[in-house]
């Protein structure tokens, strides 16, 4: 009962933090220099056609009002329509945010089943050579830039090797038909086996370059929770019975070394699905990151304000959701 | 660095070797499901790898809109000249007119009644007639901001290139008129010399009536022409795939099967994307890559003919810029052979003008102010500032094959205008600001380019720097009514040798006032396999791909 409190409670917070959230991106907009009717008409514009289509736009009504219509029209689902295409946001964003998505759970899953492991295995050999090298390795990890990181990565496996393809989603030879723009469901649902084969290859340098940062985190935060675990003494007690360490680590100390990772894991999706847009770029990944930052040189209003609403409601949705997993995990934080 | 390098590659290995023992087992799990489905997809998917010729096309950025006319976008008409044709078109390589849906062309002497017959038997991709009364609602359909297939935001290029819309004072077109099916009469109200170039020109391709009629904003989407390759899908931000027109009227062609667009926004990437043989051919690439390009036995190199240029410009209308001899000085002080060598690897040469070399009516009896900093302080103390000044130099932010790098570049001429007292603050922005801001003329001294769309002086000259330009692409802001008056002039002499001359004297007007400093021509580099037969790039920036073919 306590938890349905606390998640309803939860739940209703969301709402001054989205209110708040789009005020923020819409006054953030109107800050960029560069009139949107000019960027839409070219350098050729004749002064007529721009007052046309700023009336068109309603970029002559005050700021406040613009806001409420476009707060009208989000609440009613309507995101706009891109000026650039005419399309409306709402259709042209979903193979974005499939393409993104797809590529976020693959970073993460990496990272998480990489980074936890690392970290289980650096706190129970604490100060072996292993902890060393796995803590120098998620070192270099944070730090490393991931635009150098992905240039290496295509060049010593796509290149020099041949092992793996260096950009896209698929074999452009080959292409996956998009049913749910999600392309490892896709080609499972058109049986098309060669292709699934093909989308896993493809997700895979780019699923490395974009999982390194958070999978160094993880490995970092999982290595020193776990340490002040295995310290507690119901850690000692299990040992005590005559468990065996891995059955200790795995089974009573995990459970609770998890709950500060979590925390990590939902921050750094929801960083991953925003700040993608490097690994995007250099890997030719049609995500949502790069259809903002185009959007941001075309000037393309409705594109950007829709578009970063959509991914911080995301990373909003994410946060709530790693909260709730929390209280659930550890039933003393609902009370508080 | 070193260090660095190798820790890094660790990583990956291990990460790799990691991830390895996860794949391995997700293909094993597969393995049984496989089985009872193969004989569906198979056959499916078998021709792909082996059938058809395809050519797979790397490039930095997507195409915007797909209907030409309503777009001034370079990457948009790589696209759309592969599916549309216009009435006219350019030999290969080159910018000399030759025929396309016109076979042939008359003018009357008075340079205001132009007559093109047409190619018979010619269909659009769905299935329509091509013919003079298709001609003309195109036409119809760009001029008449009445037309109901008119957009209303406009179309950029058919207001530059002829003189703005029906019923305007300076629109050139009077009438277009279907003789019969194969013949189309246009007559202007004034002569324009530059007319059949412009008909050339990628916007002015001609779309089924039948298509637009229907649905003029899927046409965008999904445009139907008489061209090589007819439109299939396209996803944006990724790729637009095209396959060959059966039926195209060049008798051989197009010799591929499908055509697919794939945008890689990095040019490293992107190059090696075609090392690996996930792309044929490509664009924009890195001017330190092309010694890479000339040592791979698989790759093979094409430059584009030049038809650009990149230049250092003066706003005139701000201080101390509005002195030419202010203006000399920093031309004096910039060391362009300098600079062409360090920044575009060999496939750049220093410019004289603001118009291509190779294009007719450049002023080759100008002779280029040498690189020479004494007479840069000598001129800087006649017009009053001995001890030079501060000034903001505006850098580009993004590279252009008529700018490779321009803070680099701008860097460099920083230097040399320190040793004559100028002391240049570089300045940088987003790429759109920039622009923005330029065309507004906010800025001192600038750097920034244009690359020619017909191969007509006009296209240069009178774009960048006639006074009635200021406001659009004249970014310098000068207003020299004499230069302005010879252009307005050699815009409406239909005489080529008289309009050459015209040209020479514009340009050595420009040379004397310098309201810029032309700084280098390039030739942009491209790559491909080495199995590509029959690509040649067109000196206008893109190019109808139906020749190409592999050995």
């Amino acid at each position: 009962m306590a938890l349905l409190a606390y998640s309803i409670r939860r739940i209703l917070m969301l709402i001054p933090v989205l209110v708040g959230m789009s005020i923020i991106v819409f006054s953030i907009i109107r800050a960029i220099p560069g009139d949107p009717a000019l960027t839409i008409l070219g350098e050729k514009a004749t002064p007529q056609a721009i007052a046309d289509i700023r009336e068109a736009l309603g970029l002559n009504n005050p700021w406040y009002i613009q806001y409420f219509d476009y707060m009208k029209d989000i609440l009613s689902g309507n995101l706009g329509e891109s000026l650039q295409t005419n399309a409306p946001i709402s259709d042209e964003i979903l193979p974005y945010l499939a393409a993104t998505t797809e590529l976020t759970i693959v970073s993460m899953l990496i990272a998480v089943f990489i980074g936890v492991n690392a970290g289980i295995l650096s706190a129970w050999k604490q100060n072996s050579w292993f902890d060393y090298c796995a803590m120098l390795i998620a070192l270099v990890g944070v730090s490393m830039p991931i635009f150098w990181l992905g240039l290496m990565e295509q060049w010593v496996f796509a290149q020099e090797l041949k092992w793996l393809p260096s950009v896209g989603r698929d074999d452009s030879r080959n292409p996956v038909e998009a049913i749910t723009h999600f392309y490892i469901l896709d080609t499972m649902i058109a049986g098309q086996w060669d292709q699934l084969w093909e989308v896993i290859k493809h997700l895979i340098l780019p699923g490395i370059a974009l999982g390194t940062i958070p999978m160094a985190i993880i490995a970092r935060i999982t290595r020193s929770s776990m340490l002040e675990v295995m310290r507690a003494d119901y850690v000692r007690t299990a040992r005590a019975k005559g468990l065996t360490q891995f059955w200790v680590v795995y089974k009573h100390a995990l459970k609770n070394a998890m709950i500060p990772v979590l925390t990590v894991i939902g921050l750094q999706t929801g960083l991953l699905l925003g700040g993608a847009v490097l690994t995007e770029t250099i890997f030719g990944w049609p995500g949502v990151g790069r259809y903002i930052v185009t959007a941001i040189g075309n000037r393309d209003y409705p594109v950007i304000q829709s578009g970063i609403l959509v991914i911080a409601t995301i990373f909003v949705l994410i946060n709530l959701l790693v909260d709730l997993l929390y209280a659930y995990i550890d039933p003393r934080i609902k009370y508080r | 660095m070193k260090k660095r390098v190798l820790s890094a590659t660790m990583t990956s290995l291990v990460a790799l070797a990691m991830l390895i023992a996860g794949c391995s087992s997700t293909s094993t799990t597969q393995a049984p499901a496989e089985q009872p489905k193969t004989e569906t997809p198979a056959p499916a998917t078998e021709p792909a790898k082996t059938g058809p010729k395809q050519l797979i096309v790397g490039r930095g950025a997507d195409t915007k809109g797909l209907d030409p006319i309503t777009q001034t976008d370079g990457e948009t008409f790589k696209v759309t000249e592969n599916i549309m044709d216009t009435l006219i078109g350019f030999a290969d390589g080159s910018t000399e007119l030759a025929p396309s849906l016109a076979e042939k062309w008359e003018v009357t002497p008075d340079g205001l009644v132009y007559t093109l017959k047409l190619r018979s038997g010619v269909k659009f991709h769905d299935g329509t007639d091509f013919n003079a009364e298709a001609v003309k609602y195109n036409f119809e359909r760009w001029s008449d901001k009445s037309h109901p297939q008119h957009s209303p935001e406009g179309f950029e290029y058919y207001i530059s290139q002829f003189g703005g819309y029906k019923g305007d004072a300076n629109h050139v077109i009077k009438s277009v008129e279907a003789v019969d099916p194969t013949t189309v009469k246009f007559t202007l109200t004034r002569p324009l010399a530059p007319f059949l170039a412009n008909l050339a020109m990628s916007p002015f391709a001609i779309g089924s009536p039948e298509a637009l009629k229907k649905d003029v904003k899927k046409f965008n989407e999904h445009p139907i022409g008489t061209g090589p390759f007819k439109f299939v899908e396209w996803k944006r931000n990724d790729t637009i795939t095209l396959e060959k027109n059966p039926d195209y009227w060049s008798p051989g062609y197009p010799k591929l099967d499908k055509l697919v667009f794939k945008v890689i926004p990095e040019n490293t990437a992107r190059l090696t994307a075609l090392a690996s043989g996930e792309i044929d051919l490509m664009d924009g690439l890195n001017t330190d890559d092309i010694p890479a390009v000339k040592d791979n036995k698989d790759l093979q190199l094409f430059l584009r003919p030049t038809n650009n240029i990149g230049y250092i410009g003066f706003n005139v209308e701000k201080k101390p810029l509005d002195n030419p001899k202010v203006r000399e000085a920093i031309a004096y002080a910039i060391n362009k052979p300098e600079i062409v060598t360090a920044f575009f690897d060999g496939v750049g040469e220093p410019a004289v003008n603001p118009m291509p070399k190779t294009m007719w009516g450049h002023n080759n009896d100008i002779k280029d102010r040498e690189f020479n900093l004494d007479k840069a302080k000598q001129l800087l103390a006649e017009a009053g500032h001995p001890n030079g000044f501060k000034i903001k130099f505006w850098a580009m932010p993004v590279p252009r094959p008529y700018m490779p790098e321009g803070v680099k570049i701008a860097e460099a001429i920083q230097q040399d205008l320190k040793k004559i007292g100028v002391d240049a603050e570089i300045v940088t922005m987003e790429w759109a600001t920039y622009l923005e801001k330029t065309r507004l003329g906010e800025q001192e001294m600038f750097m920034l380019g244009w690359t020619g769309d017909n191969g007509d002086p006009d296209n240069f000259l009178a774009v960048l720097l006639d006074k009635n330009s200021i406001g659009s692409n004249n970014y310098t802001r000068w207003a020299n009514d004499e230069a302005s008056q010879l252009m307005m002039k050699a815009q409406s002499t239909p005489d080529q040798a008289e309009r050459e001359k015209l040209y020479k004297q514009v340009q050595e007007i420009i040379f004397k006032d310098v309201p810029m400093v032309p700084l280098a021509h390039s030739t942009p580099a491209l790559a491909g396999k080495a199995n590509i037969v029959d690509y040649n790039p067109h000196p206008k920036g893109s190019e109808s791909l139906e020749k190409v073919d592999f050995k």
